[in-house]
């Protein structure tokens, strides 16, 4: 334990010591600062439309707007589409530069199990996400003083995006295992966390075998229904497994070097 | 105190190392010679366990490197060839990292990293980003790395390397002070080196140990220059077997 720690504790270090961090936090919040500040505009446009509806008819149509369908669940799928991109260029560094600059051979040379590394590595750039996305609560929480959405649809949502979040930074720890090049960590990794974005696409044409399994495989389809509120142990599970399986591939491909 | 034995290993269809054997007696300094290629780093990367060798043992301490891997790396001290630093840490806080991996108990680890600084000449830079020093300078923060947990067996691949000769003379005194409490494999190319701070030297030549003697063997009469080049050219005897005026894997000078 006291080694995940150490680990940890190095890798924020390294972010935050490195303009990395503080150019990613600011163009995440960039972005989606942008994203809320458009939804928003068109939210209140919409509603000064309806409302100059003649009658009833008005009134209710917008009655029907509201901030969570309208606002709150398109950042969140405008973010992990930020996400897709972003996590990959976080993590790609984790393993390749080590292995780049030679300390890989310190590391593995300590005496630290590779489970250590691997927890560690993973426990840091967690970390780091959970301070991206808790940062993009500001948006939220203006919509909370200024209007009344429902908070537990928006937890549900953060929940979500959190676990996607979490999905891409093991897929990206996985693809920067296994070179020494941070480009070919950083391409793999979009390619692979883009792939469970939209590997659901064909889901409707690809039969009925096919096609529900390509849907569960998409890490949309289960996020999608955390954003509207749903939280189902189907999703929870599905997520807890794709972090698992590429946690434990990332230690079997470090503890690889070791392989007679 | 390490014991090499019947080391091979295969990159794909390259042999880097060919059944090796040798052994390093308790708080001996080994003086590791060999031309460029010829599988000394990759020997030192089998021995500190970052390599698994195709064939053969290596123990050290008694621990066998493949089963007992864990205990091995606790024990060793490993300065790679390329000084594994984080760019981005200065000198302090990258040591007490290593001290922090390596194990060191937290208490113990202020009192450490003062010592090493001193030790390696390293005190003025504590502070500067590793990333900014200059050759010589990193070179004393990877011994620096490799010794901070006081480790009994120490694996120093090209440790003079890229110092200027004032340093060289610092670290080759920092070496033979370590010789006794700690037992050292050092690989070099300059061979005045060995004879001055290694007890025993053992040559390898395209991954085949081709000579292995206590150094005042060698030199008898002789510059270890003359000693080196008639190793490497040596043809391979009929049997395969290379020369070696010292019993076979050096047991009986084992220490237990």
């Amino acid at each position: 334990m006291r080694n995940v720690l150490t680990i940890i504790g190095k890798e924020l270090r390294s972010y935050f010591v490195s303009p990395v961090a503080y150019v990613v936090l600011t163009g995440f919040l960039l972005l989606g600062g942008w994203f809320f500040f458009n939804l928003l505009s068109r939210f209140s446009l919409l509603l000064t439309l309806y409302l100059q509806f003649q009658g009833g008819q008005g009134a209710e149509a917008a009655n029907r707007l509201n901030l969570n369908d309208y606002v709150i669940s398109p950042l969140m799928h405008n973010l992990s589409i930020v996400l897709v991109i972003l996590v990959p260029m976080i993590t790609m560094r984790a393993y390749a530069e080590e292995k780049k600059g030679g300390t890989y051979e310190l590391l593995l040379t300590s005496p630290v199990r590779t489970g250590e590394i691997v927890l560690g590595k993973f426990l840091a750039s967690f970390l780091f996400v959970c301070l991206m996305i808790g940062l993009t609560g500001i948006y939220p929480a203006i919509l909370l003083a200024f209007g009344n959405p429902e908070l537990g649809v928006i937890a549900a949502g953060y929940l979500g995006l959190l676990l996607l979040a979490t999905a891409f930074v093991t897929v990206g720890l996985l693809t920067s295992s296994f070179t020494e090049n941070q480009i070919i960590a950083a391409v793999s990794g979009l390619v692979a966390t883009l792939l469970l974005y939209i590997i659901g696409w064909p889901a409707d044409t690809a039969g009925n075998v096919l096609g529900p399994l390509l849907r569960y495989l998409s890490v949309t389809e289960h996020f999608a229904e955390m954003v509207k509120g749903l939280i189902d142990t189907r999703d929870l599970v599905y997520f807890a497994s794709l972090i698992a399986l590429a946690l434990f591939l990332t230690q079997r491909s470090v503890e690889s070097l070791r392989w007679r | 105190m390490i014991e090499v034995q019947h080391l091979t290993k295969r990159y794909g269809d390259l042999t880097a190392v060919s059944n090796i054997s040798f052994s390093v007696a308790s708080g001996q300094i080994l003086g590791f010679l060999g031309p460029n290629g010829s599988g000394k780093t990759t020997t030192m990367r089998i021995i500190t366990g970052f390599l698994p060798a195709t064939s053969g043992t290596v123990k050290v301490a008694g621990f066998d490197i493949f089963d007992d891997s864990f205990e091995v790396r606790k024990r060793i001290g490993y300065l790679p060839e390329h000084p594994p630093l984080y760019n981005d840490m200065s000198v302090a806080a990258y040591l007490r990292f290593v001290a922090r991996i390596k194990g060191m108990p937290k208490a113990e680890i202020a009192d450490a990293l003062d010592r090493v600084l001193t030790r390696c000449g390293l005190a003025q830079v504590a502070d500067r980003v590793t990333g900014h020093l200059s050759k010589g300078f990193r070179q004393r923060v990877g011994l620096a790395q490799a010794i901070i947990h006081n480790p009994p067996v120490l694996v120093l691949d090209e440790p003079t390397i890229g110092l200027d000769p004032h340093q060289i003379i610092e670290i080759r005194a920092l070496i033979k002070e370590l010789a006794g409490a700690h037992t050292v494999v050092l690989s070099t190319h300059i061979l005045p080196e060995v004879a001055q701070v290694c007890e025993k030297v053992v040559i390898i030549n395209a991954g085949r140990v081709v000579m292995e003697d206590l150094l005042t063997n060698l030199t008898q009469g002789q510059t270890l220059e003359d000693v080196f080049l008639r190793a490497i050219a040596q043809e391979e005897p009929p049997g395969g077997e290379p020369h070696r005026s010292e019993p076979s894997h050096g047991v009986e000078e084992a220490d237990l």
